[in-house]
């Protein structure tokens, strides 16, 4: 119930903990979701007393596979051994009480209550007649907190502290239990450089423990500091686990990535038009500074950033979802001024937005309803009636255009594969004849197969005359499919690279801060 | 030094008050300056009185609201408990009649909470059912007719005063401090706010979210039937349609104490003040000899004014601490 630490383990001792048998053996794991095989046939391996990094692109099934570990998913097929028995975990209280805790990327805290009742939430100290012991609930929430370094009180809420403070407390949770396996979900996606240096003190305290590490994340530097072995996936597959001191990272790199970036044909830069969109100066608040930028006709502008780079609040600018605070945008060169999202649809601007099931369609209508919902005024007739047979020569139009595959217009969205559902999204916009066509992170959570036909399709409509940006956090999307790379850090512009002599290391360097 | 800073931040912690209880000063205050009788001692403990019936719903409702859910049969139940414990005494007597009335409702709740747990059909749904089929049940055990009670001492007791306080105020003063005790100190209050903040993350946590839901609906039924118990005290009888539009005007008591309709926040002292807010609103402009369909114009304007100021201050002071 309290942290009591385990014994701390000589060097010698350690050694010989890692040597064992693995702590952790995931066998043959496959899952499946309808229409995406998430996992297939994953094995890992995890010691005691090692931090296991897990790498791959998004999508790549990593954390579809801790939710299995965690108990929040269960596998279709494959077996879990943790210190050689075969377990299985119908919740996660079952993952946690054997000793295995995620800590989740996304922040599983109740804002309305206190740090110290988050931390214990479900196992609050219980006193007679069922009262909560608060002075042991607060004593063992502030030593917690002191060994992390924290500065917060344990009475503070939850709601009220930074998301980095959020991620100390989801950290401290995983400490009131003993645990055995710690599995790190991109944890320092909003951490300061200091916060971090807490943090890896941190994982390597667990490790002197004897507790298996697994450690998830996109950063280079953080894998190679932190890791003793890493494991790559690519496509729901294993493609290699390695000493981390045996390998660098342009091997990792290559594996993760698994094709060759070449191939691509590529245009001389006199083969765009006129510049379409147009960005100098913008600013807003804390988000974003003095960003400036040109987008041509027939042009793929990638922008590259880490998340809370202020790339989608970029986007939302343009598209008049935020108001800047200074700065212009231009449109064929003249000044415009976008305040709602009817403005920039008129001026030819069309966004598909970053979380397709939130932002992007209304799940519950049809797939025809769902394309025609940004062009009504094109399909109603006198006295505001709709025209069906406009709807469906819409729907017949950017079906075919997308190669969408859907049971048929009346199809609900909701039951479309993700790749399918972009392709609504992006037929919804064309609809409209955009002239500009802001796509953000739009091969999020979707199969290879349909991402590719994604990437040739935003080759295709830049090459009809649009002018494209595309946002993501992938690499070798932003790498393959833009001209030119913008990026992104802290909310400025690190770097504006030609696509055709842009390497990685440049790329991962600029949006790093360095 | 640590200690007395400890109970320091214990005693803050009890005596946070919710912010309904300045308009409910407010209201006191101006009907005290406005009417010659709103003051009196026998005035404030009439109000007491009345509210009691609606603050004992309201309690309960605290609870289940906090938790992300909703009982709006409370109303119906309130006459199914006030009609068992009238109808039977004669029969097997008061107190085993009273013990069958206030069972009725924690077996209403018990039923409301499996099936919002089992079948995952919202609360409003189930509950707007129940609310309709245990009022057509009252019509049917009680063949449309009143019952008057025929033991006086049942009477008695709704009209009884104890210690200078009718003795039904201090059944729904006690109960709240008991509910109060609940939802502050007691792990299970605490999960309740857990489930209705983040009900993912409390199952995650491993909180057993299915049972801690039934639980609090079976507190809802026992206190809706008290309420239907001690309201048939004070009128001598029970009437099939007692009860009508009390889940409205206990939702409206429990959302101007500030519990939040999708849940996770909430306090049983906000809902004193807000059943105690309605409560001298209709009796002062009763006093003030304000027509009724004008004083429903009026709690109405206000509900909405009410929820509106505090959104707004709200929101000013959400903004992030960075610690």
């Amino acid at each position: 119930m309290t942290a009591h630490p385990a014994a701390i383990h000589s060097a010698a001792e350690l050694d010989d903990l890692r040597r064992r048998a693995p702590l952790l053996k995931l066998d043959g794991i496959t899952k499946t979701f309808p229409g995406v095989v998430a996992l297939d046939d994953v094995s890992l391996e995890v010691r005691a007393g090692e931090v296991h990094a897990l790498l791959g692109e998004n999508g790549a099934g990593k954390s579809t596979l801790m939710k299995i570990l965690a108990g929040n998913h269960q596998a279709n097929r494959g077996q879990i051994h943790l210190e050689g028995e075969v377990v299985h975990f119908d919740n996660p209280m079952q993952a946690k009480e054997a000793g295995i805790v995620l800590i989740h990327q996304e922040l599983s805290l109740v804002p309305e209550m206190s740090v110290a009742e988050n931390i214990f939430l479900g196992a609050l100290p219980r006193g007679m007649f069922g009262t909560v012991k608060w002075r042991v609930l607060h004593a063992v929430a502030a030593e917690i907190l002191k060994t992390l370094g924290c500065k917060f009180s344990p009475r503070d809420k939850v709601g009220r502290l930074s998301i980095a403070n959020r991620q100390m407390v989801e950290i401290a949770r995983a400490l009131v239990f003993t645990p055995k396996v710690v599995v790190f979900d991109e944890p320092t996606a909003s951490l300061t450089d200091a916060e971090k240096v807490v943090l890896f003190e941190i994982i390597r305290g667990l490790t002197k423990k004897g507790v298996g590490v697994v450690y998830i994340s996109h950063r280079m530097d953080e894998i190679f500091t932190l890791s003793d072995r890493l494991t790559v996936l690519r496509d729901g597959k294993v493609r290699g686990t390695l000493e981390t001191s045996e390998t660098s990272e342009d091997g990792v790199t290559q594996l993760m990535i698994g094709r060759s970036l070449e191939g691509r044909t590529k245009r001389a830069a006199g083969a765009f038009g006129p510049v379409a969109l147009e960005v100098k100066g913008l600013t807003c608040g804390s988000l974003y500074h003095d960003v400036s930028f040109q987008v041509r006709k027939g042009e793929v502008v990638g922008m590259y950033g880490l998340v809370g780079a202020g790339r989608t609040e970029v986007a939302e600018t343009l598209f008049g979802l935020r108001t800047p605070d200074a700065g212009e945008i231009r449109i064929d060169g003249e000044v415009v001024a976008i305040d709602a999202p009817p403005a920039a649809i008129a001026r030819g601007l069309a966004l598909v937005p970053e979380s397709r099931k939130e932002q992007g369609l209304v799940l519950g209508m049809s797939c025809r309803d769902n394309m025609s919902m940004a062009k009504l005024s094109g399909v109603t007739g006198r006295f505001g009636f709709l025209k069906p047979r406009a709807e469906q020569a819409i729907y017949d139009e950017y079906a075919k255009t997308l190669d969408l595959r859907a049971p048929g217009p009346a199809a609900l969205a909701v039951n479309l594969s993700g790749g399918n559902q972009q392709k609504v999204v992006i037929g919804k916009w064309l609809a409209t004849d955009p002239e500009i066509l802001i796509l953000d992170e739009p091969t999020r959570g979707i199969d290879v197969g349909s991402k590719s036909e994604i990437h040739d399709l935003i080759r295709r409509l830049a090459a009809s005359g649009l002018a494209v940006l595309v946002i993501s956090s992938e690499m070798p999307e932003i790498m393959g499919v833009s001209d030119r790379v913008l990026a992104l850090y802290h909310g400025r512009i690190a770097g504006d690279f030609d696509a055709e002599t842009l390497t990685e290391d440049r790329l991962v360097q600029a949006i790093s801060g360095l | 030094m640590t200690k007395t800073l400890q109970s320091l931040t214990h005693l803050s912690r009890l005596t946070v008050v919710p912010p309904i209880w300045l308009f409910t000063l407010a209201c006191a205050l101006f009907f005290t300056v406005t009417t010659d009788n709103f003051a009196e001692i026998g005035n404030l403990t009439n109000i007491l009185q009345q509210t009691s019936t609606i603050g004992l719903i309201a309690l309960g409702m605290t609870v289940v609201m906090i938790n992300g859910n909703i009982d709006l049969s409370v109303g119906a139940v309130v006459a199914l408990a006030a009609s068992l414990a009238v109808g039977l005494q004669s029969d097997i007597g008061t107190l085993p009649a009273v013990a069958v009335g206030l069972g009725s409702g924690i077996a209403l709740g018990f039923l409301n909470g499996m099936i919002v747990w089992k079948t995952g059909v919202d609360a409003f749904i189930v509950t707007l059912g129940a609310m309709i089929g245990v009022r057509g049940l009252v019509f049917v055990y009680t063949q449309e007719q009143s019952f008057f009670a025929m033991d006086f001492a049942y009477s008695d007791f709704g009209m009884s005063q104890t210690l200078g306080l009718p003795t039904l105020a201090w059944v729904f003063l006690g109960f709240t401090v008991v509910m109060h005790w609940v939802m502050t100190s007691t792990v299970h209050g605490r999960n309740a706010y857990a489930v209705g903040g983040n009900r993912e993350a409390a199952l995650n946590a491993g909180i057993r979210v299915g049972r801690h839901m039934v639980v609090n609906f079976m507190i809802v039924g026992f206190f809706a039937a008290l309420a239907g118990i001690t309201l048939s005290t004070q009128m001598g009888a029970s009437t099939p349609n007692l009860g009508r539009e009390y889940e409205l005007w206990t939702i409206t008591a429990v959302v101007l104490g500030g519990t939040k309709l999708t849940g996770g926040a909430g306090s049983i002292l906000g809902t004193l003040g807000g059943v105690l807010a309605i409560g001298i609103l209709r009796n002062g402009m009763n006093l003030m000899q304000v027509p009724a369909f004008y004083v429903l114009v009026i709690l109405g304007a206000i509900l909405i004014a009410v929820l509106f100021i505090d959104r707004q201050v709200n929101r000013a002071g959400s903004e992030e601490v960075e610690a």
